[in-house]
């Protein structure tokens, strides 16, 4: 057994985290900002902090991440590290020629108070940033919040660096997909472009950590948001949050600041959340949704109908990041899935209610806990048995010791590919996720099958 | 016209060498200069070079921090204590089952933490008020779930900055439990300048708090620590299966597919063989001058270097039987590796190889690739110390800066009752006089050709020069700089994680590697980065009938 220490029996734990289901806010702002174009994100802290960042989004999506970090000193931590960040500002813009900086602070920096607006207004007065270049940040102490609220806090950063309200709308629509992959930001936009729209869609990691290889190495690839779109978002006649935890902030101070309308979303997965995507941004932006997206629902619906005895009733453990998570729980619960165990690893409450919510529609209780980690998981799989695991890499130990059939969901995927190209968002993700889950439970059937009940057809 | 299209045979490596820091600013370049040798080594000539300095700021560099020099590389690998980070949660989950160290804990009852990821997940409340009762709530709450024989706490950096005490907790908490060792490593990020410092806090606190624990005596003949070997891949396994056929009995490897125990018995070995010298040469001193036991520099990377390294051991030890029985396991083992070398030779011969990785392997992999007939044109460390380029002569004469001179050091004498010299000075002069060489290293420049480079802390763009001008068959280094490097056409093998291969030391690890770099530099895919219509965009064509 490979988590052969873990009980059943369950014992509150007040002050030990075991097996987290959340990481700390950096890796979720450097991920955000690798989203921008043209852009290098910067660790303001020790450098074991963004080489660690960026060897767990390395491993994740198979591409290069390049990022800077302060590389504080013992010193710079005991007298600020102004000087180490002024610096490292002229050694990027000279060396490695990006459009923008976004710095992001650590545990670190945080501690010890350094202040950076006041660091990064002392770069610009002094030189080391050059005409027409941008350095923009956002606060991402790592023992607040998680990884989700960093990457909310840096698009909330590039909103505040950038957005600008000149008073002339210009006649489109913001969409904040969140932390999702950069094949889901693709089909967002790939659905907005079938109802005629020219959005502006932030953070765009798509063309920058699902690349090509061409034998050329852009450090800068082709893809993300162009820094002119970012500005023209306080111009914007609406703007599309999906998810509470990931992308509300961002709009909220678009709404606020620039006077550009929110609405805040769920992930669009799945039916009901991707009808709710579809029918919002039609009246934002006041256009009709055209046949071929009407289409794509009908095979979505068309495949539930098909396969949903194989759905029907299945019990799930769920974990991972809050908006995925209620996403995808509302889309297993649609189909008469039953999500019965569900952790995210993200602190607040709200979270609870949604998915309280959700399964009580559905006419059961789950056991749920944010900030909860996969050694609570992994006990309530033991004192209740479940037909398939949903969750990032590390619940292959978990799905291995209870010979469970797991499917990869969430950040980070270590070990297998396919989330950077294929989307879960939308009508089309839908059919592709129930195809993955359907694969998973129908081979466990023909695995464990006697052989006068195996099945040719299902 | 761009660097990149120049031919080859135009660049002599100083002109490499000066293209690289064209474009630094003054300061940069200056330090990064004294970094970049190109290699004059002649004779007993070895030139000097900047290591174990500071990284510049915004220079985006391979290395990691002391936290993860630390708990990550030294502790990492041990089974059987629970590890718990004292920090916020990121710190520990990076760490956690990254590093790819193999442990068999199949045995009945063994215990493993290694698949857990444990730490005191600190939230602002913590920072403001001090963390010291949650950690030790946390110690508490791990003994009463698990009842493990250690407790191993890492600071993280915020714990230095705040002030937490984490030792007077340790302290505290292994005298309330009296079962289980508890003990703490100050290890911030922030300290020092890589993970190097990170290997010393580890070590010291290993040695002072563990090693000699157990005087039990352990069964076997020819007992030797094996030190400095991690078992990535399970290099570990395989260097145990080739010591065990040979009859030498490895009672302690730091510290790869490791227990408490093999700390705690240490002591009982009659020798130390050093594998990676950066990480724990002092070990090996501490465990001389405090137990009596030598040391010898070992390599096992490497077929030949594996056979060499066998026969010093076996040297050492002076057993008639046991020289016998190793020149045995080598004439045993080595025609399947060679049957493999001639397989392979024909399309690995002449290529070219550069490798830039850790504080050992830089070096050690060079015989590998020399077995293949592949020529290393550049190489250096990520966090080396100026010995580990130079050889350990210039030891005494290192200045201890503001960086290092906060790492614990710490103070070993002579042990009053277990001291005892395993060799008189007689028989140890006779071994010297021999050819056996102990407590020695000559360092990677003396074993570089004349005229390669050899760089220290390489940064990416740097990395992106050298592959662009030279245009090495394979690039040796880490996760980070893997797929840059493949985008740019050339294969890329990870040396500190092995990708998801290995083992690759001793006899059936060099024919691992011979295997997959001649899958490396010979696959197919490097000629499928163009499409037909851009390599041959012209319109018109014509029918093959026609």
């Amino acid at each position: 057994m490979l988590l052969r220490h873990t009980p059943k029996e369950i014992k509150e734990r007040s002050a030990l985290a075991i097996n987290p289901a959340k990481t700390c806010q950096p890796i979720g702002a450097m991920y955000a900002a690798l989203g921008i174009h043209g852009c290098l994100p910067h660790s303001h802290g020790s450098q074991g902090c963004c080489a660690y960042h960026r060897s767990a989004l390395t491993r994740h999506y198979k591409e290069p991440v390049s990022a800077a970090t302060s590389s504080f000193t013992e010193g710079a931590s005991v007298f600020g590290g102004g000087a180490n960040l002024v610096s490292a500002i002229e050694n990027i813009f000279t060396v490695y020629e990006p459009d923008v900086i976004a710095v992001h602070t650590t545990c670190l920096s945080e501690t010890i108070g350094d202040d950076l607006p006041q660091m990064t207004d002392k770069a610009k007065k002094s030189g080391k940033v050059p005409e027409g270049k941008h350095v923009i940040y956002a606060n991402t102490p790592s023992y607040v919040g998680s990884h989700v609220t960093g990457f909310s806090n840096m698009v909330k950063g590039m909103a505040k660096g950038f957005a600008v309200n000149t008073g002339k709308k210009n006649g489109r629509v913001n969409i904040i997909p969140g932390w999702v992959e950069p094949s889901d930001m693709e089909e967002v936009r790939r659905m907005a472009t079938l109802m005629g729209l020219d959005i502006i869609l932030f953070p765009d990691t798509s063309g920058v950590l699902n690349g090509a290889l061409t034998g050329e190495y852009k450090m800068f690839p082709d893809g993300g948001t162009p820094v002119a779109d970012l500005v023209a978002s306080g111009d914007a006649i609406g703007t599309l949050a999906l998810g509470e935890w990931c992308s509300a902030d961002a709009a909220r101070w678009l709404d606020t600041q620039c006077k550009v309308p929110c609405t805040v979303l769920d992930m669009p997965f799945g039916l009901k959340a991707t009808d709710r995507f579809i029918d919002t941004l039609r009246k934002v932006a006041g256009v009709s949704v055209p046949d071929t997206i009407a289409f794509e629902r009908g095979q979505l619906v068309d495949l539930i109908s098909d396969m949903h005895q194989y759905f029907h009733g299945k019990k799930v453990a769920l974990v991972g990041d809050s908006d995925q998570v209620i996403a995808l729980t509302e889309f297993l619960a649609s189909i008469d899935m039953k999500p019965v165990h569900i952790v995210t690893g993200t602190p607040g409450n709200k979270f609870e209610k949604r998915i309280g919510e959700i399964t009580a529609e559905a006419g059961y209780k789950a056991n749920v806990k944010a900030g909860g980690d996969m050694f609570l998981l992994h006990q309530w799989i033991k004192n209740e048995p479940v037909d398939l695991i949903i969750g990032n890499t590390y619940c292959k130990y978990i799905a291995r010791d209870e010979d469970i059939p797991f499917l990869r969901f969430g950040f980070p995927i270590l070990d297998r590919v396919g989330h950077q190209y294929f989307p879960i968002v939308g009508y089309k993700g839908g059919l592709h996720m129930l195809t993955k889950i359907l694969d998973l439970i129908l081979t466990r059937t023909d695995r464990d099958e006697t052989e006068e009940k195996f099945e040719l057809v299902y | 016209m761009p660097s990149s299209a120049k031919k080859l045979v135009n660049w002599t490596p100083t002109d490499i060498k000066a293209d690289m820091l064209a474009k630094y600013p003054p300061k940069v370049a200056r330090k990064r200069a004294s970094q970049i040798l190109v290699n004059e080594a002649l004779g007993n000539e070895t030139p000097e070079i900047s290591a174990n300095v500071r990284t510049i700021p915004g220079i985006i560099t391979m290395r990691g921090c002391t936290y993860a020099g630390c708990k990550g590389v030294i502790l990492g690998p041990t089974r059987d204590i629970v590890n718990i980070t004292h920090g916020p949660i990121g710190c520990g989950f990076y760490s956690w089952l990254t590093r790819r160290n193999q442990t068999d804990a199949s045995a009945e009852g063994a215990e493993n933490f290694m698949p857990y990821c444990f730490s005191t997940d600190m939230q602002d409340q913590d920072i403001i008020f001090g963390g010291e009762k949650k950690l030790q709530a946390a110690i508490q709450e791990a003994y009463d779930l698990f009842h493990p024989k250690a407790i191993a706490i890492f600071a993280t950096c915020p714990v230095g900055l705040i002030g937490d005490d984490i030792h007077a907790v340790a302290r505290k908490m292994k005298a309330k439990f009296g079962d289980c060792n508890v003990f703490a490593f100050s290890c911030e990020g922030y300290k020092g300048v890589s993970q190097s410092a990170g290997h010393h806090i580890a070590n010291n606190k290993i040695f002072s708090e563990v090693v000699g624990e157990n005087d039990a005596e352990k069964p076997g003949e020819f007992k030797i620590n094996l030190l400095g070997e991690y078992n990535i891949g399970g290099d570990g396994f395989e260097i145990d299966r080739i010591l065990k056929k040979c009859g030498i009995t490895n009672i302690s490897t730091f510290s790869g597919n490791s227990t408490y125990d093999q700390f705690a018995s240490a002591h009982k070995a009659d020798l130390s063989a050093v594998m990676c010298h950066r990480s724990i040469n002092y070990v090996a001193d501490m465990l001389e001058t405090k137990f009596g036991i030598p040391w010898i520099k070992v390599n096992f990377i490497g077929a030949k270097s594996t056979a060499k390294s066998l026969r010093k051991i076996a040297e050492y030890f002076g057993d008639p039987g046991l020289t016998a029985r190793v020149e045995e396991v080598i004439a045993e083992e080595m025609p399947a590796v060679e049957a493999v070398i001639d397989d392979v030779l024909p399309r690995t011969k002449g290529k070219t190889a550069m490798l830039f990785v850790g504080g050992s392997r830089a070096h050690h992999y060079q015989d590998l690739f020399a077995e293949m007939g592949m020529k290393t044109l550049a190489a250096g460390y990520e966090f080396a110390h100026r010995d580990d380029y130079e050889g350990r002569q210039v030891i005494p004469g290192l200045k201890v800066d503001a960086d290092s001179r906060n790492i614990e050091e710490i103070e070993v004498k002579a042990d009053e009752q277990r001291y005892a010299p395993r060799k008189t000075s007689e028989e140890m002069a006779k071994l010297e006089a021999a050819g056996l060489k102990f407590k020695e290293y000559d360092g990677l420049i003396p074993d570089m050709d004349h005229q390669t480079l050899v760089i220290d802390d390489l940064n990416q763009y740097e990395a992106e020069k050298l592959v662009e001008i030279i245009k090495p068959d394979v690039f040796c280094a880490g996760i980070k700089e893997k797929f840059s490097i493949q985008k740019l056409g050339i294969p890329m093998k990870q040396l500190h994680s092995y990708d998801s291969g290995g083992p690759y030391a001793g006899f059936q690890g060099a024919v691992n590697f011979y295997h997959e770099i001649d899958r490396l530099v010979n696959s197919k895919v490097w000629s499928y980065m163009k499409a037909p219509w851009q390599e041959n965009p012209e319109l018109s064509a014509t029918y093959v009938w026609e």
